[in-house]
């Protein structure tokens, strides 16, 4: 055993510790923490095989920021986990579905690339970033574009269907509050001094 | 090095491991005194911009106050809020200060003094800064407290705002410099300070500093803290050692932030004029290998901080938010993209 594989497994045995601790803890704060950790193993494990854009990128989108909302969300809402917590077992059968069905998807992917001869891709020479980006935009630009209309079109619906003006909320307009000047608002006074008695 | 090649070969295999742990301890430990010495400027400057001397009892010129205050934290008890998450209570400030430390990795100091030269440098520093949050976010729901919540939120909010308009602002240096290698980036730079990023990124430097200030919770950006509203934010319940940890993490991504200001838009190690690095006096080259450049850049960037502190009052909260998402972000895009057009012009060569 390398030291390489050594580290994959160090890795693998942390990042499957951390995601049954995501299902398992009590505290739905500490969930969301172990699931951090996952993430973050997991971009380790991508640094192994060279695919440092993307284990960087993973910890920059998904541990610096949908995770910090998501944490965000769990400090907030007053959820009672423990009602949803007491069904737990009743799962078991669905989970177990997506479980089979997922190994069996990675199965297909393992023994299709040792029978197809495909084996392991070969590593991009010199910089990970610029072989994404060439593929990115110069190769599949038009299908990249095409998702990215998509999902701005999504960004928009889901405004516009959560967007309403409040009335009981109060609304600040920086554009009338930089047009106030001193006459609309202060009135000086010219009260005679008044003389003790 | 060639003393150390006894020690080398005795060592065997764990000497990449002692080495390199060498090297970090050569970059933490100037680090934290520069820390220190932060602190003490900031209040020594502040002092002189509001007509005030600032500390001067201990030791001369009060340069022994740091120190001072470092045994004072010491010696302080940690008070555990009750209620409070005790385990994540503790690790909220590691999580602060680790990704702070972290960053120092990948940082250039000159043209072959770096740690690890990787070529995602600029990425994994953006990555790292971005992990600090939970530091704060944790820091303020692990205390129980409902100021300290309050500060986390704010925080949470603020730098996950800002980051977008930083990210931004870095795709403009990326644009002209055509590397992620920050060392890299810096090379793109050579020639004199005309040919710094500065200038064909003016408006993403600008961008990019004030975000800085509010990415690392500092005045006018002190949401998280803002002692008149919410008493000290999220380190309100910390006492001792755990609120030192936390003051030396923000410190410590201040002169990060200034590094980084340094490295991608002023130029890094560079001179301003090439020939002032043969300059020699009574024989050695006092900006020889540019260290000296870098650091001077640095303490320039770091001054502009605390003359902001010393010269803004406050922003409400709701105008941050404004600024960061009606402001800024829209003058990085459109910098973006003009910069892409210009680039496709005969005056590509202004913006590299």
């Amino acid at each position: 055993m390398t030291f390489h594989t050594a580290i994959f497994y160090a890795f693998a045995a942390i990042l499957i510790f951390a995601a049954l601790r995501v299902v398992t803890t009590r505290n739905p704060v500490h969930a969301a923490l172990w699931l951090v950790l996952c993430f973050f193993t997991a971009a380790g494990v991508w640094l192994l095989l060279h695919a440092e854009f993307l284990a960087i990128a993973l910890v920059l989108v998904y541990v610096g920021a949908v995770m910090v909302l998501f944490l965000f969300v769990v400090m907030m809402l007053d959820v009672n986990f423990d009602s949803l917590r007491k069904n737990f077992r009743s799962y078991i059968p669905v989970a177990a579905t997506v479980g089979v069905l997922v190994l069996l998807e990675m199965a297909l992917v393992v023994v299709g690339s040792r029978v197809g001869g495909g084996g392991a891709p070969p590593v991009p020479e010199g910089s990970n970033t610029k072989a994404l980006g060439r593929l990115i935009y110069v190769d599949y630009v038009y299908p990249f574009e095409i998702a990215a209309v998509l999902l701005l079109v999504a960004i928009i619906a889901a405004i516009a269907l959560t967007h309403r003006k409040r009335r009981e909320s109060k609304y600040q307009d920086p554009g009338l509050q930089v047009k106030v000047r001193r006459q609309d608002r202060v009135r000086l006074l010219d009260l005679p001094t008044e003389k003790r008695d | 090095m060639d003393f150390l090649a006894p020690v080398q070969q005795w060592l065997g295999p764990v000497w990449v491991v002692v080495w390199t742990l060498a090297k970090i301890v050569a970059i933490a430990i100037p680090l934290i005194l520069t820390v220190a010495y932060l602190t003490l400027a900031e209040r020594k400057i502040i002092g002189y911009m509001q007509v005030r001397i600032g500390p001067n009892r201990v030791g001369p010129f009060g340069l022994l106050q740091p120190f001072a205050d470092v045994a004072k934290l010491l010696f302080k008890e940690i008070v555990v809020p009750s209620g409070a998450n005790r385990y994540l209570f503790f690790v909220a400030p590691l999580l602060a200060i680790g990704p702070a430390l972290a960053a120092w990795a990948v940082i250039p100091f000159t043209d072959t003094l770096v740690l690890a030269d990787i070529n995602a440098g600029l990425l994994y520093v953006l990555a790292l800064s971005s992990i600090g949050v939970y530091g704060i976010i944790l820091a303020g729901w692990a205390s129980n407290s409902k100021y300290a919540f309050l500060g986390a939120l704010r925080s949470a909010a603020q730098i996950v705002s800002y980051e977008i308009a930083m990210g931004f602002a870095l795709v403009g240096v990326l644009m002209a410099a055509n590397t992620l290698n920050l060392s890299d980036i810096v090379r793109g730079q050579e020639g004199g300070a005309a040919y710094w990023y500065v200038w064909p990124l003016l408006p993403l430097f600008i961008v990019y500093f004030v975000s800085g200030l509010a990415e690392t919770n500092r005045h006018p950006f002190d949401m998280a803290e803002g002692e008149s509203e919410i008493v000290a934010g999220f380190h309100v319940e910390y006492s001792g050692v755990a609120f030192a940890v936390f003051f030396l993490a923000e410190y410590m991504n201040m002169i990060l932030i200034a590094a980084l200001t340094a490295l991608m838009f002023l130029g890094g190690w560079l001179a301003p004029w090439p020939r002032l690095n043969e300059v020699t006096v009574l024989g050695m080259a006092p900006f020889g290998d540019g260290f000296l450049w870098l650091a001077a850049k640095m303490s320039f960037v770091l001054l502009c901080f605390l003359w902001v502190r010393a010269t803004f009052p406050r922003y409400r909260y709701d105008q941050v938010m404004r600024l960061g998402w009606k402001v800024f972000i829209p003058v990085t895009l459109v910098w973006i993209v003009f910069l892409g057009a210009m680039m496709q012009t005969r005056y590509a060569d202004l913006f590299h």
